[in-house]
């Protein structure tokens, strides 16, 4: 593992199985009792959030609680960032306070890797999600909550994801989870289709290790599992479609889609959901729907990082067991 | 004033010769010329070049002179062996009215570095909405016959077809700065393959290219003349080559930099390579150095942007566009260009001192190295290699893309009418 957990794109197979096999070890810790773990006392992680995300914030919150970490929550809204500060002084100050690990949001993306590799700071840098580039611990709990539905929570131990299906669908022009989700799945041997309008693919996509579709109802009998992405109201403003209703009904997810899937295929979101836009509530509230389990999903994998990039290299399970 | 003798300089780059200056002016080239009275500089198979002329450079003067002055900026520029430089107009105030571009001048012959040519907004403010006085700058002090809303394109086509026939009246030239505002919104670097990956803004090739589609024509349709700034793109070329071939006035310029770095290095994130008109591909480093070798583009000119250490010394999309360059340019140029077989030296100081000094009428200056001429020239050690220290600049700012980059060649003297102003390798 390395330093830093930047983009999805930097992990080898090896090490995104690694952080699965260790996220199923943390997930029995939450099936305990009590909750915790004792592996990092003592160390401070800082939750450096530019953006709003709670629900981003709370899964690495309580991750980090989980695992005993000290944990400081810095949210740029009302801080001194809002008085102009500058990324590299807010980090070198929170540094200077003896934080170990800084998850950082951000809305420009580059941003944690300019903090990672600037010589500003020398603490762990996570990455929370950086404007329309990357969100890795977001790839890493969708590439477990597949491998659990798709090969076995038991029986995926130390598995990828070979050959399973996987189609994106959205907006992949503004998204990091896309292209998280792309690098990710297809290092863990997936098939990847993004489907989406033509304006909401960016030019340059052609050289991604994926297919790509503007046609979902041929794509989803050839799915195991259907992502459906976020799409907001207000892009129809930059004409990218021309109304809420067309992208509905071209892209969109209802009962009639979800029935040409295969039986066993899942539908994920990583929320928030835009309910009537790219999912209707039939198919968000329905068996197949793995939107609730990818939140508690996402807490398992944070864990699992932060064990990984603090604790130490060895696998979970000898490190937990010790204590 | 008294005689300096440089002895022994491939003038252009041709066969040693010795060149005797007498005051301001060239008094002989030849060979084994007498060194009475004369302060002797041994060039020592150096190459003597016209100083070089720089059509577009930002001093930042007034309002932005935390990252640079007309003073350091002119001593930059000695530094780089320019003895001209046109002095863009997006300064605070903008140089939109003969007042603020008499300053600039002024501040110019002040420093005494070099000569500073300020080039006249086209429209108030840089607004694009309403011309600014061109007449009033032409006739000032100052004399502008360039103009310019650089940083900002003339987006509107009737201000842009009015302005290309308003100067015709004295001569004078648009500087286009080719970049349709609604394709570049939030655009943070070129469209492309490496955008894609990293989630930035795409700045397409279409929004450059369409303008100088566009005003090209206007430019045929009025029968004026246009210059195309910081030409970037592969499809740019073949526009301003298919002007050229109908009879359009046009002559375009690429920077240094645009010949050498490609988006690639933005993967870094580092917001030193982050510029406007954005790095683009190989592909287009090449069609751009093929374009400059064949008279397609005239000329290179820098875009010297300089910029305070905080305003790129934070994340990408925070970071201010631009980079130095003054102090590079012929090193780049030597690298893209001469090493690489494309272009002689003669063909350096055409497009480097001879079109830059005829599209900007900057007179005396890119004239040739002969008895009788101006003494406007530049010694450079070709033979130089070494590694970009920008704690050495003399520009108050250190925004390169360049630092620790191996480059060749060396500015050791400038000239500016016979006045050094750079001494080897010092400024005086």
């Amino acid at each position: 593992m390395q330093r830093h957990l930047i983009s999805a794109a930097d992990l080898t197979r090896d090490d995104a199985v690694l952080i699965l096999d260790t996220a199923e070890e943390m997930a029995r810790v939450a099936d305990r009792p009590i909750k915790k773990l004792p592996t990092l006392r003592g160390r401070t992680v800082v939750n450096l959030f530019f953006e709003d995300s709670t629900r981003t914030r709370i899964s690495f919150e309580a991750a980090e609680k989980r695992l005993s970490a000290d944990v400081i929550n810095f949210t740029a809204k009302g801080s001194s960032v809002s008085k102009g500060e500058s990324l590299k002084d807010t980090a070198q100050t929170l540094e200077a306070m003896g934080v170990d690990a800084v998850v950082i949001r951000h809305g420009a993306s580059g941003a944690p890797y300019r903090l990672a590799t600037s010589g500003w700071i020398d603490a762990h840098v996570i990455n929370a999600g950086d404007g329309t580039h990357q969100h890795p611990t977001q790839a890493l709990l969708d590439a477990f909550t597949m491998r659990r539905r798709l090969v076995g929570r038991d029986s995926g131990i130390g598995k990828d994801l070979d050959g399973r299906r996987i189609t994106l669908v959205g907006d992949v022009l503004h998204s990091r989870v896309a292209r998280s989700n792309v690098d990710l799945l297809h290092t863990l041997g997936a098939h990847v289709t993004l489907v989406a309008p033509p304006t909401l693919l960016p030019v340059g996509v052609e050289t991604w290790p994926c297919e790509v579709s503007y046609d979902l109802d041929s794509t989803l009998p050839k799915s195991d599992a259907v992502m459906m992405l976020r799409v907001q109201r207000e892009r129809m403003n930059a004409a990218f479609f021309p109304t809420e209703r067309e992208y509905s009904r071209r892209y969109g997810l209802d009962g009639d889609r979800m029935a040409k899937m295969p039986e066993h295929a899942i539908v994920m979101h990583p929320g928030p959901m835009v309910r009537g836009m790219e999912i209707t509530a039939e198919v968000a509230d329905s068996d197949r729907c793995t939107v609730v389990e990818q939140v508690t999903n996402g807490v398992s994998i944070r864990m699992a990082v932060l064990y990984l990039l603090l604790g130490g290299n060895e696998p979970a399970q000898t490190r937990t067991e010790e204590k | 004033m008294s005689k300096i003798l440089i002895r022994g300089a491939k003038v252009l780059g041709g066969e040693p010769q010795d060149v005797l200056i007498d005051g301001e002016t060239i008094e002989a080239v030849g060979t084994g010329l007498s060194a009475e009275g004369a302060e002797v500089v041994e060039a020592g198979g150096k190459v003597l070049l016209p100083g070089l002329v720089d059509l577009h450079t930002h001093l930042r003067e007034p309002g932005r002179e935390d990252s640079e002055t007309v003073l350091t900026g002119t001593r930059a520029a000695a530094s780089g062996g320019y003895t001209t430089v046109f002095a863009m107009a997006n300064t605070f105030p903008v140089a939109d009215t003969a007042g603020v571009v008499e300053q600039v001048w002024r501040l110019g012959k002040e420093s005494g570095y070099c000569d500073v040519r300020p080039i006249g907004a086209v429209t108030v403010g840089l607004e694009g909405a309403k011309l600014a006085e061109l007449g009033a700058m032409h006739e000032s002090a100052a004399g502008v016959t360039v103009f310019s809303d650089d940083g900002k394109c003339v987006h509107d086509a009737v201000i842009m077809r009015r302005a290309l026939e308003y100067v015709k009246a004295f001569d004078g030239v648009v500087a286009q700065h080719a970049q349709e505002p609604r394709l570049t919104e939030g655009a943070q670097m070129n469209e492309g393959v490496v955008s894609a990956e990293l989630g930035l803004g795409g700045w397409p090739a279409v929004a450059e290219e369409s303008v100088i589609a566009r005003d090209v024509l206007l430019a045929e349709h009025v029968g004026s003349r246009v210059h195309i700034c910081h030409l970037s793109t592969a499809g740019s070329v073949e526009i301003v080559r298919w002007a050229k071939s109908r009879g359009i006035r046009v002559t375009a310029e690429v920077t240094p930099h645009h010949l050498l770095l490609t988006d690639e290095l933005v993967r870094s994130y580092n917001p030193v390579y982050k510029v406007n008109p954005p790095l683009r591909t190989e592909r287009d480093v090449h069609a751009l150095r093929e374009a400059l070798a064949d008279g397609t583009i005239d000329i290179v000119a820098t875009d010297h942007a300089p910029h305070p250490h905080e305003d790129k010394d934070c994340e990408w999309a925070a970071a201010a566009m631009g980079m130095v360059g003054l102090e590079t340019a012929l090193s780049v140029v030597q690298e893209t260009m001469v090493d690489t077989g494309l272009l002689d030296w003669a063909g350096v100081a055409d497009r480097m001192s001879v079109k830059p000094a005829q599209i900007g009428q900057a007179a005396g200056q890119g004239r040739p190295v002969s008895a009788g001429e101006p003494a406007n020239l530049t010694l450079v050690d070709t033979e130089y290699r070494g590694r970009v220290d920008p704690a050495g600049f003399a520009s108050r700012s250190r925004n390169t893309p360049y630092e620790g980059r191996e480059l060749p060649g060396r500015v050791t003297h400038t000239w500016l009418r016979g006045k050094a102003t750079l001494v080897d390798g010092k400024l005086t």
